[in-house]
């Protein structure tokens, strides 16, 4: 069999491969990052839509960038063995109580989140007042591919209250 | 020589196979078999390195490998941040010459980071002891299951908890006892919570501690504080030159989360400095009370404690014989005393950058391995980018991204320097091929 010799047309021929298979596999992994601009009646699934952000989801995404952003990242995907993710939560979408709980009060307890634990203490963000707790959770069970209903200041303040 | 830039760049995860496919075709017509040389990888791994070096992936797959030691006879031994099968050390060993390896058996069953071989011993640490395992002539552990402990004891409360070792040429050994803290506040990270002044933390932890390597059930009563003021430190190596320790150590982060009126984002994703440190006994790095600052040459005062970002230290700490760009996360420090690389190599510098967290909403940073020259042991020009390409994309949002991170270094008995990936547990073997 005749072997490739000339190394240039060889890349030449990598490429196209690869491109090729790029073209094959590639879907459409540009997501829009920012704003959404349309919404979708479409029941709970895994791929849908991200809802639009109401203004005090807005406000909470300022809120996100000062205070979690260096931890959880801009992705909500957290640091392995270091941050837990807040996309695909329970913590996050679920008991809202139990949330605005860990905001508050912190927690430094090796919470297993999704199976895995991690080793940093999360700090407690009682300074933040109720609107902008209320806003900053009703932007993460919102965003990252969280999907759940918002929270009020008046019930962080409820919370708040308790501790 | 392969050309590693333009292979590197189509280096993804869509490409393997057809790399796979192709490179055996290019290994047959690019690499004569039979020179005696080890054939290193048509991709380099897809690491990016000075002319003349190559790679050859020796293994993939293992978990979290942390640092990891090779013997005489060029075995490795991994250690494993999280127990695998309840193995938490893994031993490779290459039974057909060609550099892979084919032979994978694993034992210690616990979590942790340090590992250390001298020629009768291999040493390693779970997060809070230290043990040693009996070698024969081969370099292999006569009795996994039966390991002595040497160190017990030690803290561990989660953050900072990896206990890094080294021993010196007397049978001292040397250990990380991190700092269960970013800054010494009552309430970790919190903005708002005052730091506790003197910081007790560090009567326990926040420096390194000396031990004896032949004790037996030693704590801290029995070894003595060696270095204070030192948050964590994750590369410690003995350098022979100056005979002394040296450490890499990881920085104070969230200076912008928790004084937005005094830092920017951009300030805090490079600030403070990550230091190398040369640590003679009873040396003081100052943490939590002061840190380095690269960019204006000083040693500051920590914002917890009084500091405004610019008011220089007046106490006698200790100053980095390298500063670097905070926050890469210096996993691993080998000093290099092979014969295999070029002269400038030799007794100087490897750090394992793991890479940064701490920069977002800023770009992440670090994920390479730096090389440091050295002369008569002491730093002898700047510090220059050795191995870079671990993360496998362009631009690192968050650390997630990256597909391989930089943690361990070892140098094999031929002068190969060895590199561990903690994402997938790749290990990736450097030989230097010649300038030709
Ligand atoms: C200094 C790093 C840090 C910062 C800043 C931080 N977190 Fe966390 N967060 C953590 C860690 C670490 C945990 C896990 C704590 C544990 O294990 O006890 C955590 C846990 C959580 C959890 C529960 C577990 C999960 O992942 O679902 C939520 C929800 C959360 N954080 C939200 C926030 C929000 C909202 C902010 C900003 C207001 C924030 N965090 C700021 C580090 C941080």
């Amino acid at each position: 069999m005749k072997v490739v010799h000339n190394r240039t047309l060889f890349r030449g021929l990598l490429v196209a491969l690869v491109a090729g298979a790029c073209m094959a596999c590639g879907g459409n992994q540009s997501k829009d990052s920012g704003t959404a601009a349309t919404v979708t009646d479409t029941p709970e699934t895994v791929e849908q839509e991200p809802p639009v952000l109401t203004a005090g989801m807005t406000a909470g995404k300022a809120i996100y960038e000062q205070n979690c952003v260096t931890c959880h990242q801009t992705n909500g995907k957290g640091v392995s063995g270091l941050n837990p993710p807040l996309a695909g939560t329970d913590y996050v979408t679920g008991d809202k109580n139990r949330l605005i709980g860990i905001v508050l009060n912190g927690s430094n307890v090796g919470l297993e989140v999704n199976g895995a634990v991690y080793s940093n203490a999360m700090p407690a963000h009682a300074f933040l007042s109720d609107e902008e707790v209320a806003n900053v959770l009703s932007y993460i069970r919102n965003s990252f591919g969280n999907r759940a209903d918002t929270v009020s200041a008046a019930l962080v303040k409820e919370v708040r209250a308790l501790l | 020589m392969k050309n590693q830039t333009e292979k590197t760049s189509i280096v993804n995860g869509r490409s393997n196979w057809c790399l796979a496919l192709l490179s055996g075709l290019v290994l047959a017509s690019c690499n004569p078999a039979g020179s005696g040389k080890l054939a290193t990888d048509t991709d380099n791994g897809g690491l990016k390195l000075p002319e003349g070096f190559g790679v050859l992936v020796v293994a993939d797959s293992l978990g979290a490998a942390r640092h990891l030691a090779v013997n005489a006879k060029g075995d490795i031994f991994v250690k494993r941040r999280n127990i695998e099968d309840g193995r938490g050390i893994v031993m490779l060993s290459d039974t057909d010459g060609d550099g892979r390896a084919d032979k994978q058996t694993g034992f210690g069953d616990y979590n942790g980071t340090g590992i250390f071989l001298d020629s009768n011993y291999l040493y390693a640490s779970s997060n809070t002891d230290i043990f040693r395992y009996a070698l024969d002539e081969n370099g292999h552990v006569i009795d996994p299951n039966a390991p002595d402990t040497v160190v017990t004891g030690l803290i561990d409360r989660r953050a900072h908890n990896s206990k890094p070792f080294t021993i010196d040429g007397a049978g001292n050994l040397y250990v990380n006892i991190g700092a269960y803290s970013n800054a010494c506040q009552v309430q970790d990270r919190t903005k708002g919570s005052p730091a506790m002044q003197p910081c007790p933390i560090l009567d326990s932890a926040g420096g390194i501690w000396q031990f004896r390597a032949d004790g037996i059930r030693q704590t801290y009563g029995d070894g003595e504080r060696y270095a204070t003021g030192l948050r964590n430190v994750m590369g410690i190596d003995w350098n022979n030159q100056a005979n002394t320790l040296f450490v890499t150590q990881h920085g104070r982060d969230n200076l912008h989360d928790l004084f937005p009126e005094l830092y920017d984002t951009k300030a805090s994703a490079t600030l403070p400095a990550e230091a190398l440190f040369r640590l003679d006994k009873g040396a003081n790095a100052g943490w939590p009370y002061t840190y380095y600052d690269q960019e204006q040459k000083k040693i500051v005062v920590a914002p917890e404690y009084g500091g405004d970002g610019k008011k220089e230290s007046t106490e006698d700490y200790l100053t980095p014989a390298v500063a670097f760009p905070g926050h890469m996360g210096p996993n691993d420090l080998l000093f290099y005393t092979g014969d295999m690389f070029p002269e400038k190599y030799k007794n100087g510098a490897f750090v394992a950058f793991h890479g940064s967290w701490n920069r977002a909403p800023e770009e992440q940073a670090g994920y390479m391995v730096a090389f440091i020259p050295f002369k008569d042991g002491a730093p002898s020009g700047e510090w220059e980018v050795f191995a870079d390409g671990f993360a496998g994309v362009e631009k690192i949002a968050a650390p997630d991204d990256a597909k391989h991170r930089p943690c361990g270094l070892a140098q094999g008995p031929d002068g190969s320097l060895y590199i561990s990936d903690d994402v997938t547990g790749k290990i990736y073997r450097v030989i230097y091929e010649g300038g030709a």
